[in-house]
């Protein structure tokens, strides 16, 4: 393993040699180190070497398979950021004038729109700057809704397999949580009908779900929830699923978030910062955050002029970078391309659960979305747990698909539609070895990884004695 | 599994032992095995009054964070302070040291309401 920076330090060793006599400088005697400051001895090539070994450590997309369920770890293509780093977007300031920066005022203005025809909606804010900041950005429009219409409501439905910020932004934006239980997977109409009542303010919904199944009954929940002035939020974290083939606005919802650095082929998971669109229905465009771009013969502006808006979520334009590059990975793709992107998805998703069902019980039997989850029962009866067999497939040079969520001992894999049949054979190979052994040698699986720089991490003593600072 | 005999039980795994006016509150054999080893417990703050059924603490453990409800409503007067430098002790003791906090009752009959042994070995069976 890599010592840390401090434990290489040899005395004399130097990268930078600086002026002995740094000349007057107009600084209070107090304030004058009296002392050389405590920095690591090391040469220029240490230096490099060191960074440069450990940037080797960094897992990523670029470098192996990363199959995080509800995670879309997707390629991100190089011409994204190409894109990103024209003059026009890298050299400029928030603070200049509209007339200055009217090339990426008009790319924003198109992405807004992109994103209404992709999601079937009305409306868009590019301002939140992630996904659970869009869920926030949403719960405060549901609020300042009802309330201009006079209305209080005080609940908010979430299904047991929500993503976990779905109660945590309902929550933040005033709301208490009702939790729908779907033991059969799905949402049911019965089981929704009898929570919905005039002080519900919405249902939030992730279509497909968590589990990667389609939420078939959403046109008839869309309009039990619509008779009784419910509103119904759409997390766009499993988008990938329905690009150019269906769309949330289209099956009754009134607010949507996208995720751009999932869908839309942006960095995270580290590499990010993420962009977490929100998109409304007409009746909802008022409370959208301010200012919003607005279009006047052929110049575009920004404009504080909305009066109901919830107000600013994020400072400036949000993160710009991040809208460039998903504007660029749309108009590379055309619509069509996006309805092939959705459906490759969903294909090697289905494709790895039928050839690992014999080894790991789906879930569902009926066809996943563009993710699949799968019970580790099997190995559980051998004594191995999900986190073993999580932390045997980095072995194998695969990050671990997402564990124990949402329900018990389960695998959620998504794959995504940019790896190749040979990598997914690869994957679905190592799955397979992986169930041999936790029959054959149940602790050789328990005592995972094996080819890893560092073996299996105590993260249990590390929480309890949590300890990060060099003495 | 240990369910003691002489304490009562929520439906949310905590249990509940009185003694008097006063009760003392915790989580269940169950619970702890679920959760796996606890790495953080938040008490509530002495002299709360929580309705029965609030959250009043946190327990975090690797795998997860989950809420604790007080069984009954009251005032909390004791918290096991124990707990914050050694959360593992709700792992090796749940029903002794790994206690949570001290309830006054407002309303013991409330206790009633709670499951016995049984029935809590019954919820936790399904």
């Amino acid at each position: 393993m890599e010592e840390i920076i401090f434990d290489q330090s040899v005395p004399g060793h130097r990268a930078v040699s600086f002026p002995v006599d740094a000349g007057d400088v107009d600084l209070p005697a107090e304030h004058r180190r009296t002392s050389p400051p405590s920095l690591p001895e090391l040469s220029e090539l240490e230096v490099v070497r060191h960074f440069t070994r450990l940037s080797q450590l960094n897992f990523s997309i670029d470098t192996h398979f990363y199959p995080l369920g509800s995670c879309t770890m997707k390629y991100n293509p190089k011409v994204n950021d190409r894109m990103a780093g024209l003059p026009g977007f890298s050299q400029i300031h928030p603070l200049q004038p509209a007339e200055q920066v009217q090339g990426i005022l008009r790319l924003m203005s198109d992405l807004e729109r992109c994103l209404c025809q992709i999601c079937g909606m009305e409306a868009f804010s590019l301002q939140p700057a992630a996904g659970a900041q869009g869920e926030l950005t949403g719960m405060l429009m549901v609020r300042a809704y009802h309330e201009s219409r006079g209305e209080k409501r005080t609940k908010v439905i979430v299904p047991a397999s929500a993503h976990g910020t779905n109660p945590s932004s309902a929550k933040l934006a005033g709301y208490d949580i009702v939790t729908l239980q779907s033991p059969s997977g799905i949402v049911e109409a019965a089981e929704l009908k009898k929570l919905l009542g005039s002080d519900v303010a919405a249902i939030m919904l992730t279509n497909p779900n968590t589990l990667g199944l389609f939420e078939k009954n959403i046109e008839e929940i869309a309009r039990l929830a619509h008779e009784q002035g419910v509103l119904l939020y759409y997390d766009g974290a499993n988008m990938n699923a329905l690009l150019g083939m269906a769309r949330p606005g289209d099956m009754g919802f009134d607010i949507v978030h996208l995720n751009l650095h999932k869908s839309f082929s942006t960095p995270h998971g580290g590499g990010g910062p993420g962009a977490g669109p929100v998109g409304v229905k007409k009746r909802l465009e008022p409370f959208l955050p301010s200012p919003r771009i607005v279009k006047s013969g052929a110049r575009f502006d920004w404009s504080w002029d909305f009066p109901q808006s919830i107000g600013k979520v994020r400072s400036f334009y949000g993160n710009v970078g991040i809208l460039v590059r998903a504007y660029t990975y749309i108009r590379a793709h055309g619509m069509e391309g996006l309805r092939r992107i959705s459906q490759a998805a969903t294909v090697h998703a289905n494709y790895i659960k039928e050839k690992l069902k014999d080894d790991y019980r789906p879930y569902s039997p009926e066809p996943c979305m563009h993710e699949c989850v799968l019970l580790c029962e099997e190995q559980e009866k051998m004594g191995v747990s999900v986190r073993d067999i999580a932390k045997r497939l980095l072995d194998f040079g695969f990050h671990s698909p997402t564990i124990a969520w949402p329900v018990h001992g389960c695998l959620m894999i998504e794959p995504t539609e940019t790896e190749s049949r040979k990598t997914l054979d690869q994957f679905i190979s190592a799955m397979k070895q992986i169930a041999r052994e936790s029959r054959e040698n149940a602790d050789f699986v328990r005592h995972a990884p094996y080819r890893m720089p560092i073996r299996r991490l105590d993260e249990v003593r590390a929480a309890r004695e949590l300890d990060v600072r060099k003495k | 599994m240990n369910i003691p005999k002489d304490l009562r039980y929520a439906e949310t795994h905590e249990w509940i032992r009185a003694d008097g006016d006063t009760a003392t509150v915790g989580v269940t054999d169950h619970a702890q095995a679920e959760l796996t080893d606890v790495v953080f417990v938040e008490l509530p703050k002495i002299g709360t009054k929580v309705a029965a059924g609030a959250e009043c603490a946190v327990v975090e453990s690797v795998k997860a964070a989950s809420d604790i409800y007080a069984p009954v409503s009251g005032e909390i007067v004791e918290v096991n302070q124990r707990l914050e430098a050694e959360p593992g002790l709700v792992n090796n003791d749940p029903y002794g040291e790994g206690w949570f906090f001290k309830i006054k009752m407002l309303a013991p009959e409330e206790l009633r309401r709670l499951k016995t042994n049984e029935s809590y070995a019954q919820q936790i069976s399904k």
